[in-house]
């Protein structure tokens, strides 16, 4: 237990430092810009595809995406962020309930 | 969301954080009361938290061990987990200034959300807001862990409350935000279409990794 506590806490620290040791406030070289501008949002898409429909090593369909769905409804009416939010726990807690 | 991109303070990037600091808490409550299962005691669990400061790639490991995976691929498990923070830290990197130990330091603030909402509209991010929203979340992070190990499942499973939607609809919200030119959506729907693809196949965290391949769109001749 406490090896894996070491292993992946060093390992974590080292992979979030990998940006800022490195570049420390350098910016990349022309070329490679253009591609870090694209890195959110491939990053983002990625965390949201696996965060709504990711299970392990399967696509798992729930009331999440229903929840998703409302906020999606919530950032069209240009709703608060916060209210994006709140209103995907709600709308998916609500759900479950029923459910 | 900010009009000035010049005067951000660490206050503003604590405000903008704060309210997801309740959900990370209780999913954080959530891991102190699975770790155990896992032959964690409550210091073990608050150490983890404290060092790892990750939720994805905690609750991997403590539920590799739960199920009798062993030490390597539980290990194994956190690090694939965590390996989209080496290209997250690249979006980063230029903003963190001072001693290696420094950036070092002010990195570990990074997580999905502080990195997330840091953003500026110019597509740059700002170290400011991330660190101040970054260091609520590490209070909320550790501050549940320790109070999940010591009250238990009380407040109940985080997903009863629907949190389990609310990171990936504050995830799709500013990616919104993002898609500022055809090329940008292109990389996140491609992006997107690779980890849908791989979820099945892969082991998780590898499918944000080769999502990350989503970029090299950027080298197409508009």
């Amino acid at each position: 237990m406490w090896i894996v506590i070491a292993v992946v806490g060093a390992a974590t620290v080292a992979l979030k430092a990998v940006g800022p040791v490195i570049l420390g406030g350098r910016q990349l070289p022309e070329g490679l810009n253009s591609l870090l501008f694209l890195l959110a949002p491939a990053l983002l898409g990625a965390l949201v595809v696996t965060q709504a429909v990711g299970g392990d090593r399967q696509i798992v369909l729930d009331d999440r995406l229903v929840g998703i769905g409302a906020a999606l409804v919530a950032i069209a009416l240009r709703l608060p962020l916060i209210a994006v939010v709140v209103i995907a726990a709600t709308v998916t807690a609500a759900v479950r309930a029923l459910g | 969301m900010t009009g000035s991109t010049t005067s951000t303070t660490y206050r503003q990037g604590a405000r903008r954080l704060a309210p997801f600091g309740v959900a990370a808490a209780a999913f954080a409550a959530s891991f102190a009361v699975l770790a155990p299962q896992a032959g964690f005691d409550a210091v073990s669990t608050i150490v983890m938290s404290a060092t790892t400061f990750a939720g994805s790639a905690q609750f991997g490991a403590v539920s590799v061990l739960e199920t009798g995976g062993g030490v390597a691929a539980a290990i194994a498990a956190a690090v694939l987990l965590n390996a989209r923070y080496a290209p997250i830290s690249v979006t980063v990197g230029d903003q963190f200034e001072g001693s290696v130990l420094r950036r070092l330091l002010e990195a570990q603030l990074i997580v999905d959300e502080s990195w997330a909402l840091s953003r500026r509209e110019d597509g740059r991010y700002d170290r400011r807001l991330l660190i101040g929203g970054g260091l609520v979340l590490y209070a909320c992070w550790v501050g549940g862990t320790a109070l999940g190990a010591v009250i238990g499942n009380r407040l109940g499973d985080p997903e009863r409350y629907g949190l389990d939607a609310a990171f990936p609809a504050l995830f799709l919200a500013l990616l919104i935000t993002q898609i500022d030119s055809p090329r940008a959506l292109a990389a996140a729907l491609a992006g997107g279409t690779i980890a849908l693809v791989l979820i099945p196949f892969a082991p998780p965290g590898v499918p944000i990794i080769a999502a990350t391949a989503a970029c090299l769109i950027g080298w197409i001749r508009p």
